[in-house]
């Protein structure tokens, strides 16, 4: 039985993953002499909490079995109209943080109603979405940046801080609660919730999901609201880490979320992922562009690492599922509908 | 009558999927802790009557009655809230999730505020995993399971659920015998608690030793439901099909035809090992076994989709060396899949594209391009030979029925002229006027000359076109026979022996 | 029961359902209504969109765009998706222009600019076959997702370019070479006759070729075509070695068009390319879809772009507009079956 749970462990990504990480930091530490210093650290966990807080909602979406593009387009919207009406129509802090996530539940609901009900596949749909609330945003906005935020966003809040002998401020601040916050929120939702078990079902085997009676649209709903609801959180945590809005500042970096939470082991056929290893796949990107950069290569490369990350690691997952297949018992028909499945099957209605 | 009760009832059922009848006027009962067999052939309806009552599948007509109260309209929940539990023939499990959860789920439905305890989890998991009927490690991930122990967990998933009526689907197809003994005696339990059991299956096998009553389907109707000591194997043979047995028996003395496929010791690891047989010329060659004695496998590594590690394939007289499918039909060897939805036709693309798809090549024409001409007339020339009842070449085949469907596929692979046809339980699915249609196929085509292989375990099938049957077990061929010279009876003894 | 009136009233209504099926979008008569209709429209409501300058500016845009969805719409008939096709025709003509700037001399003579320019052609269309034969290699053998594998092909491409350019958009081509990429043939730019051969092959190659029959059964049934004796792996190469190709066609109008070179151009045309094969009746799962249904949907696009360009809208405005085409598009596609059933149900 020990044996067993220790072979369990070694199965674990993010077993994997840590020991890349720390390799990777090790590596960095050497090379470049002010990777492992706390106040790196600390500045790299706060660039990139807002994505990490994406990946969250994200991952969850994975685990459901879709896929998700648009989370970054959502963000800047949310983000903007916020600004706008707490800039322009001196809306309250409180309100204006309310409308700006109801915008990212909102959006990522309309996803979910795209996907169940009108039934297109997760990835057009969300393309789709992402281009028509993007072209809409930069359509109505003229690409404007606003810069005049209200100071109660943009105030810093310091949580703790330590000054190093040379001066160096190292403080915790609210992008990095609000990170952490959001990965306890959602490691709690998807473990220990019975809706994020039944996401987990859903993803591992839709039907037999149906078949026990889950409530397949619901789930839906739940989990692409939920990416929105943590998209315009990070939207706005965004505006608040820079002091200003810009629409298109957030456009693209779906890809490196979604490689994040690739790596960290959320399989995009959905079932399978922690909120741990997302987290970690997470650092992993950082510290590698980081990195790069205190090594002086280009941050031009970081994308070159990007694609490679997604290729090497779903091929790599693909191929040892199959291994895994083959190893277990050949006449199994895994993975083919059995006939009884399909005989009675009836169209999708 | 004393009739207790029924626990389950139905009146009238009946159930369309677009322009299939699937179940017709469906009047069936089950008695609160009975056993209960429901036969019938693959493709008669039982799946569907399964899915109607666990609410997966609304009937179109008819009412559901559950002690005397009418249920309907069901949905799966409500289905499992009154104590109905089916273990699917897929088993529907979740193989991403472990043992414990697997058995559990349904405790996630319910309460979506109540948080997730894995200890209760666990406890909830422990009380059907009890040994010594049940030992797997709870932590166990399902998708690591083999096929029986993942049956283990379907069934507890069953037990976790307080089920009142569980339906099993074939579970008995890919267990040994001790695993099926074990199976009787949980069945028994469950008996005793008064938790009925209803067995799916095509064929009357163990589980006949401790049911009380069968119901025999066939065509999507129900043809009665006798207790089981007033009908015998054969009788439910008769039933089930529909055929007469008397006039099956076909075989014929081949040996003395040239011989076509020579197979020497063909072994493959973890599917069959030391498989010698020679096919002659016109002989229609019967394989049968358990599903899972490396049957479908030996065929695909004869139609070059699974290399064989060891031995020799000989088309006549010549070694053949098979890297691909291709390379077998152009040698001459085809194969009609058992899986004839998801590997014989194509449903959504027409009735003339199916049929010229493994002849695409030899129908160019010049500058490498495909003449419609050619192409269309291909596709009539197979239809009318084989007398497809179709409203137009270039209607999706999803628009035929069972029976049709399959005659497409032999047209697809007739029209590529194979020297020797591998048919793989061939008519699954397709009713009886139908079954007999590709019986008088296949005789025909023997007597044209074609080596035929007949895949099969349904006994009354090899009778009905077999001159010769090999008997696969674990892999291996166990014995020749003749039919005829063995009773069918005798011979389906054998294989579940 | 009536049971025999009904179904005799669901043969005439299923019959009507074809009926309306072919008429509704993404049948073809339903189409070329449509655009006959926005094309009337415009005209009556934008002052000087009906003329020769609009036919013009119609037939020298639509070139890119329209390659560009033929490379998109051979991996969606086989059920898969190639989401690098940019990503590559951009990389392409980098190299090309690369190529060119390299190997010209300062002044040089007619003979020599033919030969770098056919130089850097070779060059680019060995570096689109090498990318789609990769792509293939990695769609058929690894059985990951096409959507999965394009999208680290796109990222890996992009990010390559990028790395090498550093972001910066490349000129210095020959002036000989734009002007051949923008004459015209009885005033018919030559982009645009590429593109209708272009069109013309694949729409050929798809209907008439086994690798063309191949890919729509691939698209309806991978596993039921290779137990039917056709090599899927390799066609699947093929497809994606097709589309790769297509991208070199596309480098070429693009390097005519642009007459220079970047990581970013045209990205927004990515959707744009799905929405016009949906629009033009192709199956996003796979299985059907026509070149003739395609080149009218892209002629819609470009009419609407066209007239809300010239009305005076944002382009920003058109793109938003032509996501809620595919929506709306799709939405009337999955609806119209339920549409079928409430009548028949009544």
């Amino acid at each position: 039985m020990r044996e067993g749970a220790l072979r369990r462990l070694q199965r674990r990504p993010e077993v994997w993953l840590l020991a890349v990480i720390v390799l990777v930091g090790a590596i960095l530490g050497v090379a470049a002499p002010g990777f492992l210093t706390l106040a790196n650290i600390v500045d790299l966990l706060e660039t990139y909490s807002v994505q990490a807080i994406m990946a969250m909602g994200l991952f969850v979406v994975l685990v459901s079995g879709g896929i998700d593009i648009s989370f970054a387009a959502t963000a800047s919207v949310a983000q903007y109209v916020a600004v706008l009406l707490a800039t322009r129509a001196g809306l309250a802090g409180p309100l204006a943080i309310g409308v700006g996530l109801l915008i990212g539940i909102g959006l990522g609901c309309l996803n979910a109603a795209l996907i169940h009900f009108v039934r297109i596949t997760s990835i057009i749909a969300t393309i789709a979405m992402m281009s028509v609330t993007f072209s809409l945003l930069m359509y109505f906005s003229g690409g404007r940046s606003l810069y005049d935020l209200p100071e109660w966003w943009t105030d810093r809040v310091v949580f703790w801080q330590t000054e190093s002998p040379n001066g160096d401020l190292t403080r915790i601040t609210l992008p990095i609660v609000a990170m952490l916050v959001a990965a306890l929120v959602t490691w709690l939702f998807m473990t220990r919730t019975p809706i994020g078990r039944q996401l987990y079902a859903m993803g591992g085997n839709p039907e037999a999901a149906r078949r026990i009676g889950a409530n397949i649209g619901m789930l839906q709903f739940v989990a692409y609201g939920y990416l929105g609801f943590m998209a315009a959180v990070g939207g706005l945590l965004q505006a608040h880490r820079v002091g200003e809005s810009v629409p298109n500042a957030m456009y693209n970096t779906e890809l490196s979320v979604l490689s994040a939470a690739v790596l960290g082991g959320a399989s995009l056929s959905g079932g399978i992922g922690s909120v741990p290893g997302v987290l970690l796949g997470i650092v992993l990107l950082a510290m590698l562009q980081n990195g790069l950069n205190l090594l002086g290569v280009s941050s031009y490369f970081f994308q070159i690492v990007i694609g490679l990350t997604i290729l090497i690691s779903t091929s790599i997952t693909v191929l040892s599922a199959r291994k895994r297949r083959r190893h277990r018992n050949p006449s199994e028909p895994l993975g083919t509908p059995t006939l009884g499945a399909t005989t009675q099957e009836p169209a999708r209605v | 009558m004393t009739d207790p009760v029924p626990f389950l009832r139905l009146t009238g059922i009946g159930k369309r999927f677009g322009g299939v009848q699937a179940l017709q006027n469906i009047d069936w009962d089950v008695r609160p802790g009975e056993v209960h067999c429901l036969v019938g052939e693959n493709g008669c309806g039982k799946s569907t009557l399964i899915k109607t009552v666990a609410g997966v599948h609304p009937p179109t007509v008819g009412t559901i009655e559950i002690d005397g109260r009418p249920v309907l309209p069901l949905t799966p929940s409500r289905a499992r809230a009154l104590g109905i539990q089916v273990i699917f023939q897929d088993l529907s499990l979740f193989p991403n999730l472990t043992v414990a959860e697997n058995v559990a789920i349904e405790g996630h439905l319910g309460h979506p505020e109540r948080p997730v305890s894995y200890a209760r989890l666990r406890g909830l998991a422990a009380a059907p995993l009890r040994p010594p009927d049940f030992t797997l490690d709870p932590e166990a991930t399902v998708a690591d399971l083999s096929v029986s122990e993942r049956q283990i967990v379907a069934i507890c998933r069953g037990l976790a659920a307080e089920a009142r009526l569980i339906f099993m689907d074939e579970p008995t197809a890919s267990l040994t015998r001790a695993e099926v003994n074990r199976l009787l005696a949980i069945v028994a339990r469950l008996k005793a608690d008064g938790i009925a059991v209803v067995f799916v299956s095509h064929r009357l096998d163990e589980v006949v030793e401790i049911a009380e009553r069968v119901t025999v389907m066939r065509d999507g109707q129900k043809v009665g439901t006798w207790p089981v000591a007033a009908v015998d194997q054969r009788r439910i043979g008769n039933l089930m099909t529909g055929l007469d047995i008397e006039h099956a028996v076909v075989a014929r003395d081949m040996s003395a035809a040239a011989p076509l496929l020579e197979v020497r010791s063909l072994g493959r690891e973890g599917e069959y090992a030391d498989v010698s047989f020679t096919l002659r010329r016109g002989e229609v060659l019967g394989i049968t076994g358990l599903l899972g004695a490396g049957r479908t496998e030996l065929a695909l590594s004869l139609f070059g989709m699974a290399r064989p590690e060891r031995g020799t394939i000989a088309l006549e007289g010549k070694l053949l060396d098979l890297r691909s499918n291709r390379d077998a039909v152009d040698a001459g060897i085809a194969y009609v899949s058992e899986d004839r939805l998801g590997l014989g036709v194509i449903l959504k693309q027409s009735i003339a594209d199916n049929i010229i798809l493994a002849e695409l090549q030899n129908l160019r024409g010049p500058l490498g391009l495909i003449p419609n001409g050619r192409r269309k007339a291909l596709a009539a020339e197979w239809v009318k030979r084989l007398a497809i009842k179709i409203s137009g070449l270039d209607k999706p085949v999803g628009t035929l029925s069972g029976g049709n469907q399959q005659r497409v596929v032999l047209a697809k692979w007739l029209a590529a002229r194979p020297k020797v046809l591998i048919l793989d339980s061939p008519t699954v699915g397709v009713d009886i006027k139908n079954k007999k249609g590709i019986y008088d196929v296949v005789a025909e085509l023997a007597n044209a000359g074609v080596g035929i292989i007949v895949i099969s375990d349904e006994v009354l099938e090899i009778f009905a076109t077999c001159d010769r049957v090999l008997h696969m077990r674990g892999g291996r061929i166990l014995e020749e026979t003749v039919p005829g010279i063995l009773s069918e009876h005798q011979l389906e003894e054998r294989i579940y022996a | 029961m009536s049971d025999v009136g009904s179904s005799a009233t669901n043969t005439s209504l299923n019959s009507l359902m074809t009926r309306l099926r072919a008429g509704a979008p993404g049948g073809f008569p339903g189409l070329l209504a449509l655009l006959l209709l926005l094309v009337t429209g415009f005209s009556v409501a934008v002052p000087g969109f009906a003329s020769v300058g609009t036919l013009q500016s119609f037939m020298q845009q639509l070139p890119l765009l329209g390659l560009l969805s033929l490379a998109m719409v051979v991996p969606l008939i086989t059920g898969g998706l190639n989401l690098a096709i940019i990503a590559t025709t951009n990389q392409c003509v980098l190299l090309m222009v690369f190529v060119m700037r390299t190997l010209l001399p300062a002044d040089p003579g007619g003979g020599t600019v033919l030969g770098v320019v056919l130089v850097a052609m070779l060059a680019g269309a060995a570096l689109c076959l090498v990318v789609g034969l990769v792509t293939g290699a990695l769609v058929a053998y690894t059985g990951v997702h096409p959507i999965l594998v394009t999208l680290g092909t796109k990222s890996l491409i992009d990010g390559i370019s990028i790395f090498l350019t550093r972001g910066q958009a490349q000129s210095g081509l020959p002036a000989e070479f734009a002007r051949a990429g923008n004459a015209a043939l009885f005033g018919v730019p030559v982009g645009f006759l590429v593109l209708i051969a272009c069109g013309l092959l694949v729409g050929i190659v798809l209907r008439r070729t086994p690798f063309g029959i191949s890919c729509t059964m691939i698209g309806s049934n991978v596993e039921a075509t290779r137990y039917s004796a056709i090599d899927t792996r390799r066609v699947l190469v093929g497809v994606y070695t097709m589309s790769s190709l297509m991208c070199f066609v596309a480098a070429l109008v693009s390097l005519a068009i642009f007459n220079s070179a970047s990581a970013d151009y045209a990205q927004s045309y990515l959707l744009v390319t799905i929405l016009a094969a949906v629009l033009g009746g192709v199956d996003p799962f796979g299985g059907f879809g026509k070149v003739s249904g395609l080149m009218i949907a892209l002629a819609i696009l470009q009419v609407i772009s066209s007239g809300f360009n010239q009305f005076g809208l944002s382009p920003y405005l058109t793109a938003a507009i032509w996501g809620l085409v595919l929506i709306a598009v799709m939405t009337v596609q999955t609806i119209r079956p339920h549409l079928g059933s409430l009548r028949r149900a009544r």
